[in-house]
Parts: structure tokens; sequence; C-alpha cells
């Protein structure tokens, strides 16, 4: 028995190692062309860039990379002392303050309401919800500055028909950014309307109806058994939508050209006009800085929603 | 949002949407209200009315002439029906170009999305190697970085390899997506280990294995990649922007956004029937195809 079994061992982990090894290659020959490619193209920027913003990279020395010096925190003094930047910080703040729960609060409602028991139209209203997602935001921008038109435009003439003399919206320092928040909440409503609407389907009908034989309300139940039960998906829907709000730019560089007084120009708006002058390691620098927002707001929101459990 | 950018997400809690799909699962009433009272239409229907209605006064604006676009009071329907927009921007401008170069970067984008992402996908999902870990979790940890923070030094890595202002240029950059490889990954985890165990008994190689059991069973999530990888490609906008430094490499949406600042701002009617020739292809797309959109939010959480 002994000798049957050591003479066998041996040729089965062989043939097990073999095995091994050759899923072991085909899993890196698998892996290579989109390692290589992802490693060269979004690895390699990422890291760049934060190394670039402590350089002081100019449009002019791209190909001679010798002339590039390290500059410390410089950049990120400097960005400090930029009135301009610290502008684009609080326009994008309020962009995302306003817009973020504008956009779910519009889509919590068109769910719950496609969820309250509509048998006709159901695909309809959720195709229909979701048509502005898939659109070019450029294109949506561009109808927008048209239908914002002051006096010919569609909304102030159907605001006229109500006796409301409407502003000239996008050249109002007042109400240019609240005219890019809520076309924004219109555009985006749609993915968070069938994020919603699959939270909705984890919501215990058992409860709903127990609430309901106890004289519970529609408004109760909603507030202290839907709302509670949704939470996860209301923390993930924000997350992204905040993310997505936070690099805001197609918007006012259509719209308003960040106008009127750098009212609505954005942090990656800004970006780009300084990568436009040539000034690459500030625009780097910049860049670097709305990442960092991205990640604090992401671990808030996870930190704000969670701690109610 | 979240167009390129809303590619973003949270891994952590996209495992679990994929336990509720957001499918149109057969209809269930909410308790109490067996049938949805009349104002829950009325009320769906006028915000469905908000949402179109932009879309329908971007197509009747693109058939007047500018004259009337600029009149005061305007008039609701067109007065003087024209194709004259249309004429202008496929005559006069150059945007049968732009449209063959959206079409040629789009299609190209997404077949590397669909080929390399799978190639990935698979063997994170089906095979065993040292490294897998941190292959995966380097790949999660990008789904959020938005194209804003890396556009400066890819920039200068493009011009450097000579690529400003080319094809690949536009192309190489968005080749291989975090967001596939996620998606793919996610959904060949659940097909049955037996049957790629079988296959190796039965002496397919590990390519065949891939290409000829594998793939024919991935066909939904393709299908669901690739048009998200489409539309996400043709409504991009920084990137092109950046790399595209001549009108014979402008996409459809940076020529339009070039045009709707310079020369023919005030040009309504000539912008309406632009964005209609960028916003229609799409719509189409995501009309014909729309269930494949909802597969993919409910698999991965993220549009």
């Amino acid at each position: 028995m002994a000798l049957v079994s050591t003479g066998e061992v041996p040729a089965n982990r062989r043939r097990v190692i073999g095995a091994r090894r050759r899923e072991a290659l085909a899993g890196y020959a698998f892996a290579l062309p989109f390692l290589v490619l992802f490693l060269v193209f979004t690895v390699g920027p990422v890291l760049a860039s934060f190394g670039m913003s402590f350089t002081d990279l100019r449009s002019a020395d791209v190909s001679n990379p010798f002339s590039v010096n390290g500059v410390g925190f410089a950049n990120y003094s400097k960005l400090l002392g930029d009135a301009t930047f610290r502008q684009t910080v609080l326009n994008t703040g309020y962009f995302v303050l306003g817009g973020v729960p504008l956009t779910m609060l519009l889509a919590l409602a068109v769910a719950v309401g496609l969820n309250s028991g509509i048998t006709r139209f159901r695909t309809f209203f959720r195709v229909g919800y979701y048509l502005p997602v898939v659109t070019s935001i450029v294109a949506i921008a561009v109808v927008w500055r048209f239908l914002l038109q002051p006096d010919s435009g569609l909304v102030n003439t159907v605001l006229g028909y109500v006796g409301i003399h409407g502003p000239s919206w996008l050249k109002n320092p007042t109400w240019a950014m609240p005219s890019l928040i809520v076309m924004s909440a219109w555009r985006n409503m749609g993915t968070l309307v069938i994020i919603f609407l699959a939270g909705l389907q984890t919501v215990p009908q058992e409860m709903h109806e127990a609430a309901g034989l106890d004289g519970a309300g529609a408004w109760s139940r909603f507030r202290y058994i839907t709302l509670p039960t949704l939470r996860p998906t209301l923390l993930f829907g924000g997350v992204i939508t905040g993310i997505g709000y936070l690099q805001f730019f197609e918007e006012p560089f259509v719209m308003t050209q960040g106008g009127p007084l750098h009212k609505t120009l954005s942090v990656a708006y800004y970006a780009y006009n300084q990568f436009g002058f040539g000034n690459y390691s500030y625009a780097a620098a910049m860049a670097y800085v709305l990442f960092l927002a991205i990640v604090v707001l992401t671990a808030l929101q996870f930190k704000l929603f969670g701690e109610k459990d | 949002m979240v167009t390129q950018t809303g590619q973003a997400s949270l891994p952590r809690r996209s495992g679990s949407t994929s336990a509720a799909p957001a499918s149109p699962r057969p209809h269930r009433p909410a308790a109490g209200e067996a049938h949805a009272q009349p104002w829950i239409y009325v009320v769906l229907g006028a915000g469905l009315v908000l949402l179109v209605g932009p879309f329908l006064w971007m197509l009747l604006g693109s058939f007047r002439p500018n004259r009337e676009l600029q009149q005061v009071p305007m008039s609701w329907l067109p007065r003087h029906a024209t194709l004259n927009n249309y004429r202008q921007l496929f005559q006069v401008l150059n945007f049968p170009r732009f449209f063959f170069n959206s079409t040629v970067v789009a299609v190209t984008i997404t077949l590397g999305n669909l080929l390399f992402c799978s190639m990935l996908g698979y063997a994170l999902a089906k095979l065993s190697f040292p490294g897998k870990r941190v292959i995966f979790a380097l790949v999660l940890g990008t789904l959020m970085i938005p194209g804003v923070v890396t556009f400066v030094p890819l920039f200068v890595l493009v011009s450097n390899l000579g690529m400003a202002n080319s094809y690949p240029g536009l192309i190489f950059p968005f080749l291989a997506g975090p967001f596939g490889v996620f998606l793919m990954r996610q959904f060949i985890l659940g097909l049955p280990d037996e049957l790629i165990q079988a296959a190796r008994v039965d002496g397919a190689g590990e390519f065949r294995i891939f290409a000829s059991v594998i793939m024919p069973l991935c066909k939904p999530v393709l299908a669901t990649l690739g048009i998200l990888t489409f539309l996400t490609s043709w409504n991009q906008f920084l990137w092109p922007l950046v790399v595209a430094q001549s009108e014979s490499r402008y996409t459809l949406p940076v020529a339009l956004a070039i045009y709707s600042v310079g020369e023919k701002k005030a040009d309504y009617g000539l912008l309406m029937a632009g964005s209609v020739v960028v916003v229609i292809p799409v719509l189409l797309v995501f009309l014909a195809l729309q269930r494949h959109f909802v597969r993919g939010i409910a698999l991965t959480g993220i549009k």
C-alpha cells in the first residue's frame, strides 16, 4: 500500500502543479493587454499628476523634461492665495450642495411614484425619465441656453403668461448658478430614479401592511419604513451624484463661459483654463485638490449616513 | 454626471445592488394602494413633459430659420419650416467629418473595451494566479478617478508619443477602462466552474475555453458593456477637447461646443440642428436597447 501510494503521489502532484502553472500563465496572458494599456494611460497619469503638481512644468517644457524643476508645495500655496481659485471652490461647493439634494429629491419622488401601483406606462415613464442621461451634456447645455434666452426663450415666455418677468438667467450673477443646478438635476435624475427603484424593491411589504393595519398613514409609513430601508441606496446615489457634480465643466463651458463675474467658473473649468495658458503643473495641483475633495466627500457621506443605524 | 464622470462608483455598495435587480419585475403594488391614484399619473405625466419637452423644442428649433428663433414674442410652431440649418451643417460646415470622427473613436473604444475587459474580467473571475487580488484592487481603486485628474499628464504623454491631434490620441487612453473589467468579472463569476473544468477535461486550451465556452455565454453582458461604452465615448468632451487641435480631429460634442461659444454663437437654428445630430443617434440606440441599460445598473450599481 505504502509503496503504491508513494509512487503515485508525486506524479499526481506534478500534474497538479503543471495544471496550476498553466492556469497562472493563462491568467497573466489574459491580463496582459489590459494591464499594459491601463498602466500606461491610467495609473501612470494618476501618479504623474501628483508628481507634476510639485514641479514648475509649463507647456514649453514638454519636449524637454530636463528643464523642469521641483518646487515643493509652491503650486499649492499659490492656490491658497489665488482669489479666482477660492471663487471656483465656492462655486463648485454651491453646485454640489444645491444640486445633489435637488436631484435626489426629484428622483426619489419619481421613483416612489413609479413604485406606487403604476401598472400602465411603467416602462414608458422609466425610459422617459432616463432619456436625458444618455445624451451629450454639450448638446443639452446648448439647448438649455436657447430655452433660457431672456426675451425669446421658452422659459421666460411661459413665465410671462403667468405675469412673471423672468431675468436674463445666464447673464445674471444671482440666477446663473441656480439655472445650471436645475438643468443638471433635470439631466441626471434618471440614473437615480433607476437606482432608487431597485432600492424600493427591498422595502419589506409585510411591514407596510402591518403598519397600515395599525392605522399608520402613507406619509408616516414612508418616513419610518421606506426611508430607513432605503438609506444605503440613498447614500450610494448621493455619492455618485456628488462625485459627478464636483467635476462639472461642460455646463459652464457652453452656457456661461464661467461668467458672469466668474460666478459659474468651476474648479475643473479653471484647471482646464490654466492648462490652456500652459501652466501645466498649476493645473495638475488644482486637479489633485479636486480629487481630494472627491475622496473626502465620499468618506463624509458614508459617515453621515452610516452612523444613524 | 454622470457621463464619463458617472462611471465612478464605490464597489462596496455595488455587490449589494446586484442582489436587487432593477429589471422590470412583475409589478407589485404597495400595501393599501392596489391601484395607483389618478393624480400620480398626472404628476408623473407632467414631469415627463418637462423631461422630454426640451428635446422636442430642440427638434422644432432645428427646422426654423434663425430669424424666427430670435423673434419676440416667440412662436410655438415653426412658421417657415426649412432644412437650411441641416444643409449648412453638412454642406458648409464640416459636420460629416465630425460625425465620422465620433463614430470611429466610439466604435474603436467600444471594441477595445469588449475585448480587453472581458479577457481580464475572465481571468479575475475564474483563473487563479499570484497577484490577482492586487490587480483587482488596482482596477477598483481607479473606478472613481475622474478624467480631470489625469488629463494634464495624459496630454504630456500623448504629445511625447506623437499622438496629439490624432485618432490614436483620442482612442488609446480609453481603450481599457476599469468599469468594463468590473462589469465582466461580476457577470462571469456567476457562470458555473464546471463548464470550464469539463472543457479542460476535453482537452481545450485556455484561449479556446475563453473564446468558445465563456464568450458565447456573455452575450447579454457584452451588449450592456458595448452600449454603455459607446454612449460614454460618443458623449465624451474634456479629453477630445484637449487632444483634438484642428477641425479634422474634432468629435461632434467638441465641434458643437466650439461653434456654440464661437462664430456661430447666436445662430440658434444651426446650433439646434447640431444638437439634433449629436443627440438623435444615441437616443435611437438607447430606445432600441434600453433594457440592457437597466441590467448594467443592476449588475454594478453604476451607469
